[in-house]
């Protein structure tokens, strides 16, 4: 029998999915011993027409991480999704749009001009930008167009499984590799981690005062974080409380606050407005009836970047997806 | 919610003090702007901001908060929770584009009839000089 074929393919990302899938270490050999891996552009030299020389549905799984942003992207997703029986959103780029879907606060005129013109490093008097075709002597060449809006893959084709985290970590990749080879998949559209909020698997839980108070909010660098305190009651905005567990709590045990990139539970649709909620409640909870609101105003002062910080890895995933265009 | 030539506002009204206030305004005759529609529910601070950027995403142009005033609350606090994630959202939906003046909390007791009419009638004049919101239009 011949073995089930597997691709990775990525999009608007930092690459730290393809770092992913290297760390399984030895299991990625299983991983190897077991499927046949017909598309990997990071690590293997096939092409675009190699795919679309496949016929369709001949690929098991494809495992695609990134969000869209460019019709180069958009159009390999969809002769991906053409060739494949699964597709599975790997990482919360794909997932939820990631930090690449930060840009959905910004649109593409704004980023060119940044990225192109006034960045300090570079020097672009003439204002000029990238566009979409450019006729040379040889000849027109082409590059891809650059949308407004970050989208997520399941904003783009159909998708059937979702394996979040920035990067998802290597008991996930492994267990859902495994419940694809022997056929033992959950319904489709289930993201595959526990259902659970951070907060319930957190080692720090044992330290959470019975009840939490934030009368001032804090930016991690401002506090000289205790390993045995809960991030919110030393005043610094965690996501924990609102965001899927499953992560192993890597960046707990680093020091650092959850930022939400598991994205939300399966009964929550944005992340980023349920955190919002979570957090607002605990804001000088302790002299809430005294509390005025210009001291509560004062408080929130301290949230810099509300929008930034709630919606850091799901912004087009979100409710609103993006700032209004007027 | 209808077309967008019209101007359209969400209120959401507690139970124990808000929505009886607005039976009262209806009760006492008083004129009130059309343009609204009253969700009645428990608390205040029931009012998720996930429901408020639902309504806003689905076609309202504004989102009013009617609760018990401090101290008055059914459930203790509700109304404090209420007051701290709307500070917050706002200045989040400003940051989205959205004019934070648009949404709005406010207390009305079961007696204030007149206080209903008049907060409702503000917002919607309010909305009015904003215009729709036109989110999601087709973008690449």
């Amino acid at each position: 029998m011949s073995k089930p074929k597997v691709a990775f393919y990525w999009c608007a990302s930092c690459g730290g999915c393809e770092e992913a899938v290297i760390d399984l270490n030895e299991d990625l050999l299983t991983v190897a011993d077991a499927v046949d891996i017909v598309f990997w552009p990071v690590a293997l030299d096939f092409k675009k027409k190699d795919v679309e020389a496949m016929e369709d549905g001949s690929i098991a799984v494809s495992f695609i991480n990134g969000a869209i942003r460019t019709s180069e992207q958009e159009e390999m997703v969809h002769l991906l999704r053409r060739k494949s029986g699964l597709v599975v959103a790997f990482g919360s780029c794909a997932h939820l749009g990631g930090i690449p879907g930060l840009a959905n606060f910004h649109n593409k005129a704004e980023i060119f001009e940044r990225v192109y013109k006034t960045v300090p490093t570079v020097t672009n008097p003439e204002g000029i930008y990238p566009q979409t075709e450019t006729k040379v002597p040889e000849g027109t060449l082409t590059l891809p167009e650059f949308y407004d809006t970050v989208k997520t893959l399941d904003q783009t084709i159909d998708v059937d499984y979702y394996l979040p985290g920035c990067a998802p970590p290597p008991d996930l990749i492994m267990g859902a590799v495994q419940a694809i080879l022997a056929g033992e998949l959950p319904e489709r559209g289930t993201v595959l981690a526990p259902d659970k909020a951070l907060c319930d698997t957190c080692p720090l839980a044992e330290y959470k005062p019975e009840k939490l108070s934030m009368s001032q909010i804090k930016r991690p660098h401002e506090v000289l974080h205790d390993p045995k305190q809960c991030f919110l009651a030393e005043g610094i905005i965690c996501l924990g409380p609102a965001t899927r567990s499953g992560c192993g709590e890597r960046c707990i045990n680093a020091g650092m606050p959850c930022r939400g990139c598991f994205g939300p539970t399966r009964e929550v649709k944005d992340l980023g407005a349920k955190a919002l909620s979570s957090i607002a409640s605990l804001i000088g909870i302790e002299e809430e009836e005294e509390m005025t609101e210009e001291e509560l105003e004062k408080a929130l002062d301290n949230i810099v970047d509300p929008a930034g910080l709630f919606f850091m890895y799901s912004l087009p995933s979100s409710v609103l997806r993006r700032r209004r265009i007027k | 919610m209808g077309t967008d030539s019209e101007p359209k506002v969400v209120a959401f009204c507690c139970n124990w003090c808000s929505y009886a206030g607005a039976d009262a305004a209806g009760t006492a005759r008083m004129k009130i702007n059309p343009h609204f529609r009253i969700i009645r529910t428990m608390c205040s601070s029931r009012i998720d901001p996930e429901l408020i950027l639902e309504a806003f995403s689905k076609g309202a142009w504004g989102v009013l908060i009617l609760g018990c005033h401090p101290g008055d609350c059914h459930y203790k606090n509700g109304n404090y929770k209420a007051l701290r994630r709307v500070a917050l959202l706002k200045r989040t939906l400003a940051q989205f584009g959205i004019e934070p003046e648009r949404l709005r909390l406010d207390w009305v007791s079961a007696n204030e009839g007149g206080r209903f009419a008049q907060l409702v009638n503000e917002t919607i004049e309010t909305v009015q000089k904003l215009g729709p919101l036109n989110l999601h239009q087709e973008v690449t």
